[in-house]
């Protein structure tokens, strides 16, 4: 039986190795804030966030499916919360039985077995009562065919099966086995058997032989005897020890399943009762596959974690139309939410991509085969190695696992060299990757390479710029226009410093 | 020639006394770190006097390399690797009777031993018939194989032995544990019960499962709880038992003496073979020499030394090879060049391929004539005792001294790096005085010296130098040839470096 929560047909893999790329991702998009507010302050919600955040799907279909599951628990959040619990208890309760074990002995497996067996039995009842009272609630796929497992297996002759089982292995009478002999003489290939021992005249042939048998006695004072009996007893429940310990863990991974795909989603409906209590909008976006021109346009679209650290306020909501574009070149004054705008673009399309709603009004964007970003470091250039030197070697790692139909949003990169160098290498870089399939996201203020971008775009491109009202304030709104040979760096300084810079580096 | 009794793979004439202690040169040479790299896995056999003891006849070293030849039988090798195997198990059984406490697993133990001893010598036997062999060692030993296997006294040894086996392997019988009591009879096919349980689970089962059976240690000791129950199954099937016991009684000194000889030498071969096998698949070739014989004409191509290609070729590293020749008046090898340059190196591969070729065995190189030599002296550079440079340079001559008291016109001397202790005019004037003695000698000898006027001392002296390989600067290796050849020096742009050009980024993201 499985949940199936997250994909149709196979289960969220939670030990898959992540890319080494997320680091990047995860501190240029500053998705910190997002998974904690997903998690609401809970460890394992924030591993199974990040894991799910971080796993994109690599089709629109596999989106979708989840985009239903997802409608289905902001309808029922409270069923949906309820049936977690039963999961959490689960695994948590049986890592309680498991804790006390120290010697691993095939007794000890069969206590502690039929111990967890007792726990899941109840849970799994819960659950079948859940499924019976609320499964007319749901409507997506993923959720109706969980319900439709639950009530075609665990039927009343399911756990009256498991009752019997259990009381058949507590071994009442004795235990019979079978060995031969084998090398050097030693008793091998221990075998349970089942046997009905004849109860009458047992004691009577304690010290003696009969007919058919012969009976040796281990001295009470005889612990060491004690011992090698209670193996030779543990070689022979082994097995059945052993089918008992895996179907207990069959039933636990089915749990601790549930536990992570529900935890998704109740991540999910964390956040949603963050940003709805601020009133920020949400959309469940479409997803374009892929083959097409590249599809991406948006209304309202803002920064969902800058929106999270605002305590009241809202973030501020950009529109744009990139359909058809490969090149997106972000240019304009400093601090005039470029790199807001950027982190904006990456967070929608990683909530997009893992099956969530994303920050904005609407949102419609063609499904990538990745995504990466090339930020610049401030700070983390070690001696060894020349920043320029470290740039390139985050870009290589990129360019390792970059495909066609991936995204690379690079802010400020290339700027640790002189201007003409940097614009240099990252033209070569810039068109490589466009002519390859790959969209590219670029924040600069190196007007020499923005502008000879703007001159000769190597793909369709659309140029955007941070507005500037007329006065030099900011409205931290990108809108479309071509690059622009300042950066307002002295309204910055002018800002800070409240007075007007030395004319002569002005500029 | 008519075929002689067998007596040893090792050796054409019966007789030949071992030499325990270690030859002079084997340190200088790395040849100790050679030797013990062979034998290593192999103590049971003590195999080291084996590559003390050099052959002094050209007729003994074709002996081995009949046998050698044979060797390169794939299949045979295998025979003759299974056949150890099994010796060795043999020998491990009966070391386990002997640390046994109870008698019945002491006798059953013996039973085995005797039975896998059984098995091997037949199964080598009908391998060596198969085999096409060539050499004098290996035939005589098929045929005395041959004859063994097939002598009444074996044939009865092995049936007997079969025959209890399979007696004490078809004992079945059952235990009933309840409380302080277990019961033993006799197996009545009472149903498997905890197959039952596993078969009514399985309809839980999802995927790979950890595995909870618990791995019940395989001492191979009984407690006393076992013991106590062999017994009773030994009153379950007296008359098994009582055969055991007779046998035991019967059968202690089942082991022949010249088998057990030939199981030990035949790792000789078996041992250097599978030492030099990953070299050879590295791309190094081993050859049989030339037998040794007593022209000075002494030639290698592609020789290296082993030691070192020993350790490189497990890292992946390169080995570089030399070539060598003398011809004519020609003795002396004077090495000179660049520290590092494999100068050493050199002279040791030169001093191994002797060593070596003197044992019968394929030397490192693609093909060598190597002089049968009475003895080789080795001095070396050791770079201990710089502090007392008048006392060291008075050792280095003492020891000079005493080498060439003791050379003869078949000797090889080997000197790596001597005299560095004392002025350049000190060691120009010392070495030419050594290397002038040495000709006069007529000995063979390698002079690696910092000293380039030895070089050209005359007819005799050929230079040798160490080069860097000029296309690849971070080889460290170092080729020995005649003349010299410089580095070259590179640098690569920084974003060709990291492959991201244009061309370079495009076919990436293609790939």
């Amino acid at each position: 039986m499985k949940a199936f929560l997250m994909y149709a047909g196979r289960d969220f893999d939670m030990a898959a190795d992540l890319p080494d790329s997320i680091t990047a991702l995860t501190e240029d998009l500053g998705l910190d804030t997002l998974l904690h507010a997903m998690s609401g302050g809970d460890e394992f919600l924030l591993e199974v966030a990040r894991r799910g955040v971080l796993t994109s799907l690599p089709d629109a279909g596999a989106i979708t499916y989840r985009q239903q599951v997802l409608a289905d628990c902001l309808e029922n959040a409270p069923v949906v919360r309820d049936m977690y619990d039963v999961a959490v208890e689960a695994v948590l309760g049986s890592k309680r039985i498991y804790r006390g074990i120290f010697a691993r002995s095939p007794d000890a497996t069969l206590r502690w077995s039929i111990e967890a067996l007792q726990l899941f039995t109840g849970l799994l009842r819960r659950l079948r009562q859940i499924a019976d009272s609320r499964a007319a609630g749901f409507r997506s796929d993923g959720f109706r065919a969980l319900f439709a497992a639950l009530a075609r297996e665990l039927d009343e002759d399911y756990f009256q099966a498991v009752d019997d089982h259990l009381s058949q292995l507590r071994f009442r009478g004795g235990v019979l086995l079978s060995a031969e002999l084998g090398q050097g003489a030693k008793g091998t290939r221990y075998v349970l058997r089942r046997g009905a021992p004849r109860q009458p005249g047992w004691l009577s042939r304690i010290s003696g032989a009969d007919r058919s048998g012969y009976t040796l006695r281990i001295s009470d004072r005889d612990e060491s005897g004690h011992q090698a009996l209670a193996e030779l007893r543990g070689r022979a429940v082994n097995l059945a020890a052993n089918a008992l310990a895996q179907s207990t863990d069959h039933i636990l991974s089915f749990f601790t399943m549930l536990r992570y795909e529900l935890g998704f989603y109740v991540g999910c409906l964390n956040l949603h009762d963050r940003l709805a209590g601020k009133g920020e909008p949400v959309c469940l976006p479409v997803p374009v596959p892929p083959g097409g021109a590249v599809a991406l346009s948006f209304r309202g679209l803002y920064d969902v974690c800058l929106s999270l650290r605002l305590e009241d306020g809202r973030a501020v909501g950009n529109d744009a139309s990139a359909d058809g574009k490969a090149l997106v070149i972000i240019t304009g004054a400093n601090q005039g939410g470029k790199s807001t705008f950027l982190r904006s673009v990456g967070l929608a399309q990683l909530m997009m991509q893992c099956g969530m709603f994303v920050a904005a009004e609407s949102f419609a964007g063609t499904v990538a085969t990745g995504l990466f970003t090339h930020y610049r470091r401030e700070e983390d250039a070690t001696l060894e190695s020349g920043k320029l030197d470290e740039e390139l070697s985050r870009m290589s790692q990129i360019a390792d696992r970059v495909a066609p139909g991936g995204i690379v949003l690079f802010n400020e990169s290339f700027a640790a060299t002189n201007e003409r160098e940097g614009a240099q290498i990252a033209r070569q870089i810039i068109r490589a990757l466009a002519e390859s399939g790959v969209r590219v996201f670029l924040v600069t203020h190196l007007y020499e390479l923005a502008s000879g971008l703007h001159a000769q775009p190597p793909a369709a491109a659309l140029f955007l710029r941070a507005q500037r009202e007329p006065d030099g304030r900011r409205t931290f709104r990108v809108i479309e226009g071509e690059p622009e040979p300042t950066s307002y760096g002295p309204d910055l300084y002018q800002r800070i410093f409240g007075a007007v810079p030395d004319p002569a580096r002005g500029g | 020639m008519a075929a002689v009794p067998f007596h040893s793979i090792l050796f054409d004439e019966p007789g030949v006394a071992l030499d325990r202690d270690q030859p002079a040169y084997f340190a200088d040479l790395c040849l100790d770190q050679v030797a013990e790299a062979i034998t290593a896995g192999r103590a049971e056999y003590d195999l080291t006097p084996f590559f003390y003891t050099r052959l002094r006849t050209a007729e003994a070293i074709a002996y081995r390399h009949e046998i050698l030849s044979d060797l390169g039988d794939r299949a045979l090798r295998d025979a003759i690797g299974c056949f150890a195997r099994q010796m060795r198990t043999m020998r491990e059984h009966l070391a386990q009777a002997a640390k046994l406490h109870y008698q019945r697993q002491r006798r059953s133990w013996f039973l085995d031993a005797v039975a896998v001893y059984g098995d091997a010598v037949t199964a080598l036997a009908s391998e060596l018939t198969r085999a096409d062999l060539r050499s004098r060692g290996l035939r005589a030993c098929r045929d005395y194989l041959t004859g063994y296997v097939t002598s009444a006294g074996f044939r009865a040894l092995y049936d007997e032995t079969a025959g209890l086996k399979e007696q004490l392997a078809g004992i079945r019988y059952c235990l009933h544990i309840r409380d302080t009591r277990v019961r033993v009879t006799r197996y009545d096919e009472e149903a498997d019960y905890g197959a039952a349980v596993a078969a009514t689970f399985a309809r839980f089962e999802q995927g790979a499962a950890a595995d909870y059976r618990v791995r019940f240690g395989n001492l191979a000791d009984m407690n006393h709880v076992e013991a106590g129950i062999l017994d009773l199954v030994a009153r379950l099937y007296p008359d098994i038992f009582a055969a055991l016991d007779d046998y035991c009684a019967r059968r202690r000194g089942y082991l022949d003496p010249t088998i057990a000889a030939f199981d030990r030498e035949v790792q000789f071969y078996v041992a250097y073979l599978e030492f030099i096998a990953p070299l050879q698949a590295a791309g190094l070739a081993f050859c049989h020499p030339h037998v040794p014989g007593e022209s000075k004409d002494v030639t290698g191509r592609a020789v290296f030394d082993v030691a070192l290609a020993a350790k490189l070729v497990p890292a992946g590293r390169p080995v570089v090879t030399n070539d060598f020749r003398l011809a004519g008046p020609e003795r002396v090898f004077v090495v000179s060049g660049p520290n590092q340059g494999g100068k050493t190196t050199f002279a040791r591969a030169f001093g191994q391929l002797h060593h070596l070729a003197s044992l019968g065995l394929p030397v490192p190189g693609r093909q060598a004539r190597p002089l049968l030599f009475d003895r080789m002296f080795t001095h070396f550079e050791r770079g201990e005792n710089l502090q007392d440079l008048r006392g060291k340079l008075e050792d280095d001559l003492t020891r000079v001294h005493e080498i060439l008291g003791q050379a003869t016109g078949r000797s090889i001397v080997i000197m790596n790096e001597i005299f560095t202790s004392t002025t350049l005019q000190d060691a120009v004037f010392l070495g030419t005085r050594v290397l002038e003695r040495i000709i006069e000698l007529d000995l063979l000898c390698v002079c690696v010296t910092f000293v380039d006027e030895l070089a050209s001392l005359g007819a005799s002296t050929v230079s040798m130098v160490g080069t860097v390989v000029p296309d690849n600067p971070a080889e460290r290796t170092y080729r020995i040839i005649r003349k010299p050849a410089d580095g070259l020096a590179y640098a690569i742009a920084i974003a060709e470096k990291y492959g991201l050009t244009y061309e370079a980024l495009r076919e990436r993201i293609a790939r």
